[in-house]
């Protein structure tokens, strides 16, 4: 047995980190965010730049993946014509929750320069948003920014609680 | 901050007329003008009645009866080399003569020559399909039916191409609003959640530029960032980019602003 006294709550004690299990499931959800591609227009092209080596969302944990039962964050990238508008519904509610959405660009917020009868005036008239990023199109720096944003939110939501689904109404 | 001015209809009031402008007409020159075009259009008229014909732009517009357009457009296929329709579609003229004029563009490769064949029909009248001698004409005849509601005979797969089958209206027809019906307003709110949605999810906001800098339920300035609902009439303070919780993330390496490096040469 050591003479001296040991801490083994301060580093260099016990290999234990104390914490809680909201902050240990909040910290894997908000790092492991695992993006379904949703390139529906050019902001599409600004989202691929995100992913790619440059910018490197791997860095965060995003990940894109091709199917919604993989996924938890939906980036809308791009205008939502209204024939497309049921499937994007559809898609949203495969994923598993807890899920979340980033509204990317100006069509996906609010429907954009399309001001017309074929297009979705705002992607939160389907789909509950979490955050709007701002552009035509936005930089990938921007959507960097917003995926930082969501990061910080998930880490304020209690993860403890079953979390409630989230309702448009 | 400019100050805002409502843009919901601007499209309802022309912010710019001139009475005595008059469109200017492309010049029309006589088929005997052409030594190919005059044979071309001989031809079609030892079968076919010809309503007009002249030639605009070194184009040849042929304009005939609307039942004859399957067997001219055959002839100038098999017949007269024409062997290529780089272009169909329907002009709306409901509101003028209450006709559609369908035109069908052709290019004869050998020849180096382009003729238009146009016919007029009327809004409830149908078409034959040229589908059989042109494949190209398949989608465009499904666009024409789309956008214009001109039915095609014997065409294989008549249905819409562009808009969702369940759609209603014609959307390049004149009448058609630009911002759409209600039927086109309420489509994905009618089609996902049901009528009873409406009223929940209420009306488009047909004027997405709007912004209130003063509503923080909605917008919020980047660099000025409020807590949700706060009253900033008086002015905001300065709130500069966080990117991480000021207190640090559990297991997370704090990010030093003052230890990152900035690369000069982007071209490295």
């Amino acid at each position: 047995m050591a003479q001296h006294q040991v801490n083994y709550l301060k580093d260099g004690g016990l290999p234990v980190a104390l914490t809680t299990i909201d902050k240990v499931v909040n910290w894997g959800r908000s790092n492991s965010l695992w993006a379904l591609t949703y390139g529906l227009a050019c902001c599409g092209i600004e989202m691929m730049a995100s992913g790619a080596s440059r910018y490197d969302f791997d860095r965060f944990g995003t990940i894109f993946r091709a199917s919604p039962r993989q996924a938890e964050l939906m980036v809308v990238a791009g205008t939502l014509t209204k024939k497309h508008a049921e499937f994007i519904r559809r898609l949203y509610d495969q994923m598993t929750e807890p899920k979340w959405v980033i509204s990317m660009g100006s069509c996906a917020n609010t429907g954009g320069m399309f001001n017309t009868y074929a297009t979705v005036q705002g992607v939160d008239r389907v789909i509950p948003v979490d955050l709007y990023l701002p552009g035509c199109a936005p930089r990938p720096e921007t959507l960097q920014y917003g995926v930082m944003m969501l990061q910080q939110k998930i880490r304020r939501e209690s993860a403890s609680r079953a979390q409630k689904p989230k309702r448009l109404m | 901050m400019r100050a805002y001015t409502p843009k919901d209809n601007v499209q309802k009031k022309p912010y710019y007329t001139d009475r005595y402008w008059v469109a200017p007409q492309v010049a029309k020159h006589d088929v005997s003008s052409d030594d190919v075009f005059v044979h071309d259009l001989d031809a079609i008229k030892a079968k076919f009645e010809v309503l007009d014909a002249y030639i605009q732009v070194d184009q040849m517009v042929v304009i005939i009866n609307a039942h004859d357009n399957f067997a001219i457009i055959e002839m100038l296929k098999n017949e007269r080399e024409y062997n290529q329709l780089s272009e169909m579609s329907a002009i709306d003229w409901l509101a003028t003569e209450g006709k559609f004029e369908i035109f069908y563009q052709m290019l004869s490769m050998s020849k180096r020559k382009r003729l238009r064949i146009k016919c007029k029909i009327d809004e409830k009248e149908s078409l034959q399909s040229v589908e059989k001698l042109f494949r190209s004409a398949d989608w465009s005849e499904r666009e024409m039916y789309d956008m214009f509601g001109v039915v095609v005979n014997n065409h294989p797969f008549m249905k819409r191409i562009l808009m969702p089958d369940d759609w209603e209206g014609f959307p390049l027809r004149k009448t058609y609003p630009l911002q759409g019906d209600e039927f086109a307003a309420w489509y994905e709110v009618d089609k996902i959640f049901g009528k009873e949605a409406r009223e929940i999810i209420g009306p488009e906001n047909r004027d997405p530029a709007r912004i209130d800098r003063y509503d923080t339920e909605r917008f919020s300035r980047l660099g000025h960032e409020v807590p949700r609902g706060t009253d900033i009439t008086n002015g905001e303070p300065d709130t500069p980019l966080v990117y991480q919780e000021p207190e640090g993330v559990f297991l997370i390496e704090k990010f030093d602003a003052e230890q990152s490096v900035v690369i000069s040469d982007r071209h490295r």
